[in-house]
C-alpha cells in the first residue's frame, strides 16, 4: 500500500526431524531474528523472524518473543503472518530429511499514532517491552537495524546504544547497511540488564513525499451507474534507464462481464501491446475470468491497462444479505524481475541472516517482486427485495376485492325460499320460551 | 391536487424522521474533538497565504496535509466558459484541487468518506480549511477507521469539486480538462460538504438539493439531525428555524414555507452545494453552512468539529451503501419528512384533471360521429358533418410534428450554433444564443398557420377538439415523466399549465385564452420565479 517497502520481522523456525531417533539436534539450530526498518515516511516496519530445527514447537519465554505483545501490535498500519514449512537436506548428500518451519510476522509501526507524529522510535515505544535477555534455547538471536541513512556524510540518524557490528548486503536492489545487535553476546544485554534501542533523528526530516519503489500499482474501478464500467490498472516504472517486462494476472469474477475487445494497454500516450496475452473466458456461475499479459513496461513510465465491463444481474438467491454493500474483486497479481541498482552477490543460506530468504536473486542483476494490487469494491444491481411481499399483497387484494365480485356479480343467483314452519327443535323452543314469557320463534 | 399539496406540511401526511440504517442507528459515540485553537490557528495561516497568492496556496497544503499525517495529492483542471463571466471577463477557469487521503490502518482501501471544503474566488471559506486540517490531525491519530476518509480542498467551487469527482471516476461529462488522479481510495460511500463563513457560528443549515433535483437518502440528513439535537446545536433548513410545536397551527405553516422553498429549490435544478455533484455518482452528500447571524449565543469550531467527528464515526460503521431510507422525500423541517407516496397523489390530482379533460372531448367527439352517419361526399346541398376522427389523425400529425420539432430545436440549435454565429455574425456568444432562442420562438409562431387546414377541412365546432384531446394527453405525459425525476419541478409546471390548457378553447374569448396561454408557459414560469427569487 504505502510506497515504502516494509521490511518484515520474519520469524523462522525450523522444525526438527519428527522423531527419527537420532541424537539431540545440537542447540545451534534455532535462529531467531528482528529486523528494523525506519521508512522514509517515518513508519517503522518489524521483522521477527524464528528459525528452528527442533521437534517439537517449543514455548518461547525469553528472546524475541517478548516483544510480541498484542495490545500495541494492534496500533500497527499493516501487519502479516506467514507460516513456512519445507523439508531440507541434512547434510552435503541429502541422505536424510528434516523439516523446517519458519514462522515471520511482519507489522508497520504507524509513526502518527505510536510516536505522536515525531520520527523517533525506541523498542520500549513499539512493543512496550525491552529485550532482557535471549531465548536459552536460541542457536543465534540478533537485532538487525537499518541505518542506511547514517552512513551518509550527513550523519542524520543515531542509533543508541551503538552497535558494535554492521552488516552490509545488497536488499531489494540498493544497499544497505544493518547495525547488529547479538543477544547471545554479553556485553551487549549485561550493562543495563535490558536492550532497548532507540533512533533519534538529528535533523528533523522535512515534510516531502517519499521515494516511490521502482514498480507500483494501482487498480481502480472508474465510471458510474449500475450498468457497466471499466477496469483500470496503473503500473508505474519509475526506474530512470531500464525497462523491464511484468506478468499481470487478473482474475475477475463472471458477474463482471468483461468485452475483452475493449482491452487496451497505454504507455506514454502509445499503444503498448503484450507480448504474452492468455484469456480463459467466464462461465455463469461456475469459473471467473482469468486474464494472464506479459507487458514489458518501458523506463520512467506509466502503463495503464483498462478493460470495459459490464455488470450482470444475479439471480434473486444468488445475493448476499447485504448486497448494497458491493462485491469484491480480488486484486491483480503482477511478478517482475526487478533491474537492481547493485549487483547482488550470491548467498550461503546458513552463513547469511535470515531475512535475506526474502529477497531471493536469481542472478545479480535484478530481483524478484511479487506485487497484489488493492481489491476492489463493485456494486451490482439490487432488485428491492420487498417487492414480493408486495406482489403477494396487491394479487391478492386485487383477487379477492376486484374478481371476487366479479365472480359474484356474475355468477351469484337468488331464489326464493318458503320458510320451513316446523320442526322439533323450533317447537321445543317455543315451548320454553312460552313458558319464560318470550315472543315465540 | 393544490390543496392536497398545501395539506403536505401538516401532521397527518408528515412524519418524524427516523433512523432507518440499522448500522447507524444504535451506537452513539463520545466526541473528543478538541483542536479549536489548531483550527483557528491555521485558519489563519491559510487565509494569509491565500492573500499573499491570490488563488489556493497549493504548496503551504501540501505540507500541512503531509505534517499532519496524510498521503497528499494534486489534481489541476481547467474549463473554458461558455459565455465570459461577466464579473471577471474571462473564458478559460483554472484551478488546482489539493487532497489528502487518510488510509485506513489495516484496512484494504476499499471505501472511503469524503470531507470536502470548497474555497472560491470570492469566499475563501478559511475557517473551513483550518477545521478540516485539524479533524485530519485529530483522526490520523485514532485506530479505529475502517474506511480510508479523504480530505478535499477544491478551488472555484463547484467547477473543482465536479472536476476532482470526474477524475476520480474517470469520465469526462461536463468536457473539463483534468489531470488524472494519482491517489484514490476506493468506492466513496458519502461525503460532506462543509462552508463556515467565520470562527463562531450561531446556526448551521444543511442543504440537500442536488443536481436536477436529486436528492441524498434520507438518513443522511437524519444522521446530522441526531447530531444537532446531541450537541445542541441550532440546526436550519432554508435558512428558516425548526418550529417547536406541531400541535398548533403556527408549526405547519412554518413547515409549509420550508416546504415551499425546498421545493423551488428543487426545480430549479441546481445544486445548493458542492454535494449535488455528488449525488449523480451515487455518493450520498449533504452541505453544511455555518451562519454568524445576530443572535447571542455562538458556538465555536469545537462544537462544529465534534458534531463533524461524531458524524465520520457514525459514517464509519456503515456496512453497505445507504439504501434503507427514502431517496425521494419533502421536508417541511428537519425532523419531518414526506414521503413520495404521500405527495406523488398531488401532482397526480393535477394530471387527473388533464385526463378528464381528455375524457370529455373524447366522449364529444363520439357523439358528433355517431350522429348522422352519411359517407363521405355526399350529394346533399349542406356539408356533411364528417366523423372528426378519421380525417383528423391523420392531420393532426403536421402540428404534433412542427411542435416537437420546435422543442427540439430549441434544445438542440442554440448550443450547436453558438459556434457558427459568432463566425459569421459579429455577435458575443451569449447574444448569439438568445437570438436563436428568439428566431425559433417567432418561427413557432407559424404554427397556427398549420392547424388551420386541420380546421377547416372539418366543421368548425368540432375539428380543434381532436388536436386538443391528443395536446392534453401529450402534456399528462410530459408532466408526468417530469415529476418522476424531479417531483418539485413538475408540480410546478403542472401547477401552472394545467387550468391554461384544460380551459382555453377557441370558443370564448381569444385574447384573454392567448395571453393566458402564453402567461403559463414554462418560459414565463421561468422568468416569473426569477423574478420571484431576486426579490425574496
Amino acid at each position: 500500500m504505502a510506497a515504502a517497502l516494509p521490511l518484515a520481522v520474519l520469524g523462522l523456525l525450523l522444525l526438527g526431524p519428527g522423531g527419527r531417533g537420532h541424537a539431540e539436534p545440537p542447540r545451534d539450530t534455532l535462529r531467531e531474528e528482528l529486523v528494523i526498518t525506519p521508512l522514509p515516511s517515518g513508519d517503522v516496519a518489524a521483522t521477527f523472524q524464528f528459525r528452528t530445527r527442533w521437534d517439537s514447537d517449543l514455548q518461547r519465554e525469553e528472546g524475541l518473543s517478548v516483544l510480541l505483545k498484542a495490545d500495541r501490535l494492534f496500533h500497527t498500519s499493516y501487519h502479516s503472518q506467514a507460516v513456512h514449512i519445507r523439508p531440507v537436506c541434512r547434510n552435503a548428500r541429502c541422505t536424510s530429511i528434516s523439516w523446517e518451519l519458519r514462522q515471520t510476522l511482519s507489522v508497520v509501526y504507524d509513526a502518527f499514532v505510536t510516536g505522536q507524529g515525531k520520527k523517533d522510535w525506541s523498542l520500549f515505544r513499539m512493543f512496550s517491552r525491552t529485550l532482557t535477555e535471549p531465548c536459552p534455547l536460541a542457536s543465534e538471536s540478533r537485532v538487525y537495524v537499518d541505518i542506511t541513512g547514517h552512513n551518509q556524510d550527513n550523519e542524520t540518524l543515531e542509533v543508541n546504544p551503538p552497535p558494535t557490528t554492521t552488516y552490509q548486503d545488497v536488499t531489494l536492489g540498493t544497499r544497505k547497511t544493518y547495525a547488529v545487535y547479538d543477544l547471545l553476546d554479553a556485553a551487549v544485554i549485561n550493562n543495563s540488564r535490558n536492550l532497548n534501542l532507540q533512533l533519534k533523528w538529528r535533523s528533523p526530516p522535512e515534510h516531502e513525499a517519499p521515494p516511490a519503489p521502482f514498480l507500483h500499482a494501482q487498480r481502480y474501478v472508474s465510471g458510474y451507474g449500475l450498468q457497466s464500467g471499466e477496469l483500470n490498472t496503473l503500473l508505474y516504472n519509475t526506474h530512470p534507464y531500464r525497462a523491464f517486462p511484468v506478468l499481470l494476472l487478473d482474475t475477475v469474477p463472471w458477474y463482471l462481464r468483461l468485452y475483452v475487445h475493449t482491452l487496451t494497454i497505454t504507455s506514454k500516450g502509445k499503444e503498448n501491446k503484450p507480448s504474452y496475452v492468455h484469456y480463459q473466458p467466464a462461465q455463469d456461475r461456475l469459473q471467473p475470468h482469468l486474464l494472464e499479459m506479459l507487458i514489458q513496461l518501458p523506463a520512467n513510465s506509466a502503463t495503464k491497462v483498462s478493460i470495459q465491463f459490464e455488470r450482470a444481474l444475479l439471480k434473486w438467491t444468488e445475493y448476499t444479505p447485504d448486497p448494497n454493500h458491493g462485491f469484491y474483486v480480488s486484486p491483480s497479481v503482477l511478478s517482475a524481475l526487478v533491474p537492481s541498482m547493485v549487483a547482488a552477490k550470491p548467498v550461503d543460506w546458513e552463513e547469511s541472516p535470515l531475512f535475506r530468504s526474502l529477497y531471493p536473486v536469481s542472478d545479480s542483476s535484478s530481483y524478484f517482486v511479487r506485487l497484489y494490487t488493492e481489491p476492489l469494491l463493485v456494486n451490482l444491481p439490487t432488485p428491492d427485495f420487498s417487492m414480493p411481499y408486495n406482489v403477494i399483497c396487491l394479487t391478492c387484494t386485487v383477487v379477492a376485492v376486484c374478481y371476487g365480485s366479479f365472480y359474484n356479480l356474475l355468477t351469484r343467483t337468488f331464489h326464493i325460499e318458503e320458510p320451513s314452519t316446523g320442526g322439533l327443535a323450533k317447537r321445543l323452543a317455543n315451548l320454553i320460551r312460552r313458558a319464560r314469557g318470550v315472543p315465540p320463534l | 391536487g393544490i390543496a392536497w399539496f398545501l395539506a403536505l406540511a401538516f401532521p397527518p401526511l408528515t412524519q418524524r424522521t427516523y433512523m432507518s440504517e440499522n448500522a447507524m442507528g444504535s451506537t452513539m459515540v463520545e466526541e473528543q474533538f478538541a483542536g479549536g485553537d489548531r483550527a483557528r490557528g491555521l485558519a489563519r495561516d491559510f487565509a494569509a497565504h491565500r492573500r499573499k497568492s491570490g488563488a489556493l496556496p497549493v504548496a503551504w497544503l501540501e505540507r500541512t496535509m503531509r505534517s499532519v499525517g496524510l498521503e497528499v495529492y494534486t489534481q489541476s483542471f481547467s474549463r473554458r466558459l461558455p459565455f465570459p463571466d461577466e464579473t471577471h471577463e474571462r473564458y478559460m477557469v483554472s484551478g488546482t484541487n489539493v487532497y489528502g487521503i487518510l488510509r485506513a490502518p489495516r484496512a484494504a482501501s476499499t471505501e472511503s468518506l469524503v470531507l470536502t471544503v470548497p474555497c472560491g474566488p470570492d469566499s475563501t471559506n478559511s475557517q473551513a480549511v483550518g477545521l478540516l486540517l485539524a479533524l485530519a490531525a485529530h483522526f490520523r491519530g485514532q485506530i479505529y477507521w475502517a474506511k480510508d476518509i479523504i480530505f478535499l480542498v477544491t478551488e472555484q467551487d463547484l467547477l473543482g469539486t465536479e472536476a476532482w469527482l470526474e477524475a476520480y471516476h474517470d469520465v469526462n461529462v461536463t468536457g473539463m480538462q483534468s489531470s488524472p488522479l494519482q491517489g484514490r481510495a476506493g468506492a466513496i460511500q458519502a461525503a460532506v460538504a462543509l462552508e463556515l463563513s467565520s470562527d463562531v457560528v450561531t446556526s448551521l443549515d444543511v442543504a440537500v438539493e442536488g443536481l436536477n433535483g436529486q436528492l441524498p437518502n434520507l438518513d443522511l440528513l437524519n444522521l446530522f439531525q441526531t447530531f444537532c439535537q446531541k450537541g445542541g446545536l441550532l440546526c436550519t433548513l432554508q435558512g428558516k428555524l425548526q418550529p417547536q410545536d406541531w400541535t398548533s397551527v403556527d408549526g405547519p405553516l412554518q413547515g409549509l414555507q420550508t416546504l415551499l422553498l425546498m421545493v423551488l429549490q428543487q426545480a430549479s435544478g441546481r445544486p445548493h452545494g458542492p454535494h449535488g455533484l455528488f449525488l449523480r455518482y451515487r455518493v450520498e452528500a449533504l452541505t453544511i453552512r455555518g451562519i454568524n447571524s445576530f443572535r447571542q449565543y455562538k458556538y465555536d469550531l469545537v462544537a462544529v468539529g465534534k458534531a463533524l467527528e461524531g458524524a465520520f464515526r457514525k459514517l464509519n460503521h456503515l456496512l453497505e451503501r445507504l439504501h434503507q431510507s427514502y431517496f425521494f422525500y419533502l421536508l417541511p423541517a428537519l425532523a419531518r419528512f414526506v414521503s413520495i407516496g404521500l405527495y406523488m397523489p398531488a401532482a397526480g390530482f393535477l394530471l387527473l384533471v388533464l385526463g378528464l379533460k381528455a375524457l370529455e372531448l373524447w366522449m364529444q367527439l363520439h357523439e358528433a360521429g355517431v350522429g348522422p352517419e352519411e359517407p363521405r361526399g355526399a350529394s346533399g346541398p349542406s356539408p356533411p358533418v364528417l366523423p372528426a376522427q378519421s380525417v383528423g389523425l391523420a392531420s393532426l400529425v403536421a402540428p404534433l410534428l412542427i411542435s416537437q420539432a420546435m422543442g427540439l430545436a430549441l434544445y438542440i440549435l442554440p448550443v450547436l450554433g453558438q459556434h457558427v454565429a459568432t463566425q459569421h455574425f459579429p455577435v458575443a456568444e451569449a447574444e448569439a444564443v438568445v437570438l436563436t432562442l428568439l428566431a425559433i420562438y417567432a418561427a413557432g409562431l407559424a404554427l397556427p398557420h398549420s392547424t388551420q387546414r386541420v380546421v377547416s377541412a372539418q366543421a368548425p365546432d368540432r375539428g380543434w377538439m381532436a388536436l386538443k384531446l391528443v395536446a392534453l394527453i401529450y402534456l399528462a405525459l410530459q408532466l408526468a415523466c417530469i415529476t418522476l425525476t424531479n417531483f418539485s419541478l413538475g408540480f410546478l409546471l403542472a401547477a401552472t399549465m394545467v387550468p391554461a390548457a384544460a380551459l382555453t378553447t377557441p370558443c370564448g374569448p381569444r385574447p384573454l385564452y392567448a395571453a393566458l396561454l402564453v402567461l403559463t408557459s414554462p418560459a414565463a414560469t421561468l422568468l416569473g420565479s426569477l423574478f420571484l427569487w431576486r426579490g425574496a
